[in-house]
């Protein structure tokens, strides 16, 4: 078995915190009027600037023209070379200007954030406190839509 | 990122999931997912790919257009390659020092490359470039039989160390690889099964476990799979 389908199937037999409901927020404008942000999973950070322990809870504000990104991310189980040839293959924020300047959407975000993939299996961190903390932050940047890339 | 899709929506916001785990996102079902089967940390597919990378941005944001809970998938599938990439090792240089010391010291005129060319680096999370040969000189006396505890690497645990390490050895192989920028997994592949350093790793992380060390510290040397 491949080292991603290992991984796949080891995921699929995690337990995951239940939601016995799916909240949807319509986009309530055309996609050419929206300002988008990026959150990503994979614990990027500013080289040179402080990192994410392990199982770290927190998020991280990205500039919207920060580049110079590096993965904090703890777990061994997945490409990093990947990011190392393209930093928008995980954090697409080039693409995302591409993309406004063609007026596809709107704005890109002033801010965008990073949380570290590894967390505390409960995840009740991201649910209750930093989760909506960082909501709180993209509300207050005017952000519509949020695009969530996974490491 | 799935549990975050939830927080986020239920803060009056709308999100889309690039979803890399289809049933973890069936089962925590988000309101908005492209599931995307690409190696895992390349979450939009192909490096370096433009036209790629906009079309799944662009099949994720058309998710914005359905009027209720959706989960789509990406047509292609992209796998992982693990085939070691095609790498120049340096040759042996110095006999008395531990091959994968003596390697490490080879490859870094092309690590110092890849950070003058990128800027940037990963190695630095608990350990500089210079101390990755110190740290591969205890981890082969560790896979020898040294007790790891009284035998400290520089870094406050193996975990973090190995990434430096791993990183300090992946950084410099993209500047020596022969062919195309490699897919997902054959670095790794390079690393875990061509390199001195690779296999001291490995042998450094059975050592630890048959001496009985916690097994987070051993076990996330390396990935799960090896």
């Amino acid at each position: 078995m491949s080292g991603d389908a290992a991984m796949r199937e080891m995921a699929a037999n995690l337990p995951v915190p239940e939601f016995e409901t799916t909240a949807f927020t319509p986009l309530g404008k055309p996609l050419g009027e929206a300002r988008v942000a990026i959150v990503t999973s994979a614990a990027l950070h500013r080289a040179g600037e402080e990192g994410y322990t392990m199982l770290d809870t927190k998020f991280t504000q990205l500039d919207r023209a920060d580049r110079n990104l590096v993965l904090g991310h703890w777990s061994p189980n997945f490409d990093h070379t990947g990011i190392q040839l393209d930093l928008n293959v995980v954090y697409p924020i080039d693409r995302l200007e591409e993309l406004a300047a063609a007026g596809v959407i709107g704005e890109v975000a002033p801010r965008h954030f990073a949380f570290a993939g590894n967390q505390p299996d409960t995840v009740s961190e991201v649910r209750l406190d930093t989760g909506p903390a960082c909501a709180a932050e993209l509300t207050a940047d005017q952000v519509d839509v949020v695009l969530l890339t996974p490491v | 990122m799935s549990t975050l899709a939830h927080v986020f929506e239920a803060a009056g916001l709308s999100t889309v999931v690039f979803a890399s785990m289809r049933e973890v996102a069936e089962r925590i079902h988000p309101p908005r997912t492209l599931y995307c089967e690409f190696p895992l940390g390349r979450p939009l597919g192909k490096p370096n790919d433009i036209a790629f990378q906009t079309d799944v941005l662009q099949r994720g944001l058309s998710l914005l257009e359905a009027t209720g809970p959706v989960l789509e998938s990406h047509p292609e599938v992209i796998d992982s390659d693990e085939t070691p990439m095609a790498c120049a090792l340096p040759p042996r240089h110095d006999p008395d020092l531990p091959p994968a010391v003596d390697e490490a010291q080879g490859l870094r005129a092309a690590y110092d490359r890849s950070v003058k060319a990128r800027g940037i680096t990963e190695v630095g999370r608990v350990i500089t470039a210079d101390q990755v040969l110190e740290a591969l000189r205890v981890l082969d006396q560790w896979a020898k039989g040294a007790p790891w505890a009284e035998t400290p690497l520089p870094g406050p645990e193996p975990i973090s160390v190995c990434h430096d390490i791993r990183s300090y050895y992946e950084e410099a192989g993209l500047q020596l690889v022969e062919g195309p920028p490699p897919g997902g997994r054959a670095a790794e592949a390079w690393f875990f099964e061509a390199t001195e350093a690779g296999k001291t790793l490995m042998a450094a992380r059975l050592a630890l476990k048959e001496q009985g060390a916690p097994f987070p510290l051993w076990f996330y040397m390396a990935p799960a799979h090896r």
